[in-house]
């Protein structure tokens, strides 16, 4: 992005709607959680907040600190593990359901009595599972992102329409070419909202698994990920550090997700035509 | 039946023999097709007109090899047809371009296919996209194409495959009449080309007339032959020329005589797209 398209864009209706919401948002959010002060009663809800200006003096002085950073790049790393592995394991997993009868047979029935488990009922077995808390940590996180992916795939990959098939059958083409320039990228669109959602549930699952399992085996609050930094903030008694940390969150899933975005963007060129 | 390759003229490619099919099993099965006989000659193209929804589309399915006939038998050059093969091309009613194919890629998909992506290809690429006029568009995803550059891009990518025999489903089906015509000078010009033989489906009488050497007009459902009508009409034909040919309105007035005869009695079993045929029969001869 060029600086004057940069510019175009930051002083757009659609951006100055987007800055105005968040600043009126702000205000009266400072004005709620000082009510006391000014008003001499407390207003419902957001006069128990601490208001957004001490919030972002305690921001201020997290930027410094490394164990602040080090929660980021946690739960990043458990984030990314385990939908990296959801993606590795369930876009296979759901084509290969999706072209072979025998196999689904077989395992769309377990697939789908073990779907409805949230994942945050595996904590207490992954942590029996797994040697190491991270990677019991990084399990949850995956079941998080796997069935959605794997519904999505095997949604997508069986809802072909059936002339693409039959129109690569009669050129000629053999099975693996249909699979490989037929099914893939019919089916990619899918794989790339599928891969979206499941980054969103990633992050939901990853701060309440690093809450319940205590942050994981560095321990002792630095280290522990976003969701034992909220989680410690609370035990701390620093309500500003639990909202510090909400945002971070909300941060970080939002560049996750633009992530996906871009990436789904340049995979499936075809589908900005439209 | 010889099992001879050669394409000498009235040879009869694919021969159909007493076929019929049905759908679905047991008290609900619903035949579409019934002791149904015809043949498509070598180097023609043969038109096949009927009633909307008369079992038309099944024909096709049953040629391509996509569904076997309930009995009866389909061959081609004397050998039974078993399954779909790169020697019978169907091109669909809606369009099948891939969509996350540009329209080059998308002309080039059979040979890549089968391992023939060489220069011949390309070459042969080339040349078809500027028949259909759209070397502009060889970059272009379909769906930034209209209607009948979709259709055009359709054409060609079938026909640089070579196939012995082309089936096309109501090709230009929802074109607009202006888009229709110039389909029907693009594919006829294509067709005289190199005199493939085409298997052509349509409901469309002016289009029928306009393209057929030989006419086969279908009863209603379950579908058979009701006649076969050579259209001796002198290739190439101009647009305008057909519409003042007396030869081509004597067809026409046939034509509609027979497929009136066909919806009167769908119509009497209570199909709406009957209803709607002799309404517009009523209105032009009235």
């Amino acid at each position: 992005m060029s600086l004057r398209t940069f510019k175009e864009n930051l002083f757009s209706k659609g951006a100055l709607r987007g800055i105005a919401a968040i600043v009126i948002f702000v205000i009266i959010w400072e004005v709620g959680a000082r009510s006391e002060q000014i008003f001499g009663f407390r207003v419902p809800f957001l006069g128990l907040v601490p208001p957004p200006s001490s919030v972002f003096v305690s921001w201020g002085g997290l930027i410094g600190e490394p164990s602040y950073w080090q929660s980021w790049y946690m739960s990043f790393v458990r984030v990314f593990t385990g939908f990296i592995a959801a993606v590795l394991i369930g876009i296979p997993l759901g084509l290969f359901m999706a072209v072979n009868k025998t196999f689904y047979g077989m395992a769309f029935p377990s697939f789908e009595v073990l779907r409805p488990i949230p994942p945050l009922a595996w904590v207490p077995a992954s942590i029996i599972f797994w040697p190491t808390q991270e990677m019991s940590i990084a399990f949850v996180t995956f079941l998080g992102a796997f069935y959605t992916i794997v519904i999505n795939v095997l949604g997508g990959a069986k809802s072909i329409n059936k002339q693409f098939l039959q129109a690569a059958q009669s050129m000629g083409a053999s099975q693996w070419d249909i699979f490989r320039r037929i099914i893939f990228p019919a089916t990619l669109p899918s794989i790339v909202v599928g891969s979206a959602v499941g980054m969103g549930i990633t992050w939901e699952v990853v701060v309440a698994a690093e809450m319940i399992s205590g942050g994981g085996s560095s321990g002792g609050g630095a280290g522990g990920g976003l969701g034992f930094f909220i989680w410690a903030s609370y035990v701390g008694g620093s309500y500003e550090q639990i909202i510090v940390g909400m945002i971070s969150i909300g941060i970080a899933g939002y560049f996750s997700s633009e992530l996906l975005r871009q990436l789904g963007g340049y995979l499936t060129p075809w589908l900005k035509t439209r | 039946m010889s099992s001879d390759n050669s394409k000498s003229q009235g040879n009869s490619e694919i021969v159909a023999n007493n076929i019929s099919k049905s759908f679905g099993a047991g008290p609900f099965a619903k035949e579409v097709v019934k002791d149904c006989s015809f043949s498509i000659e070598s180097n023609k193209l043969t038109v096949m007109i009927g009633p909307s929804g008369c079992g038309k589309s099944s024909i096709i399915q049953l040629i391509a090899g996509f569904e076997q006939p309930t009995s009866g038998e389909i061959t081609m050059n004397g050998v039974p047809i078993t399954g779909p093969g790169k020697d019978r091309l169907v091109l669909f009613q809606e369009s099948a371009l891939f969509p996350w194919m540009t329209t080059y890629d998308n002309i080039m998909y059979g040979p890549r296919a089968r391992g023939e992506g060489g220069k011949e290809s390309t070459d042969l690429a080339d040349f078809l996209l500027n028949k259909v006029g759209l070397e502009a568009f060889k970059d272009k995803y379909p769906a930034q194409l209209s209607g009948g550059m979709q259709r055009r891009a359709e054409l060609a990518r079938a026909m640089i495959n070579k196939p012995e025999i082309m089936i096309l489903d109501e090709p230009f089906r929802g074109l607009d009449h202006m888009s229709k015509e110039l389909m029907w000078e693009y594919y006829a010009g294509l067709y005289e080309e190199d005199r493939n033989t085409n298997f052509f489906i349509t409901t469309d009488i002016d289009e029928a007339i306009f393209l057929a050497d030989r006419l086969l007009v279908m009863t209603n459902l379950p579908t058979s032959t009701r006649k076969v009508i050579d259209i001796d009409i002198p290739r190439p034909r101009k647009i305008d020329d057909v519409a003042d040919s007396d030869r081509a309105n004597e067809i026409k007035t046939e034509v509609m005589t027979l497929l009136h005869e066909e919806a009167m009695k769908s119509f009497s079993g209570g199909s709406k797209a009957a209803a709607d045929f002799l309404e517009a029969y009523s209105k032009r001869s009235g």
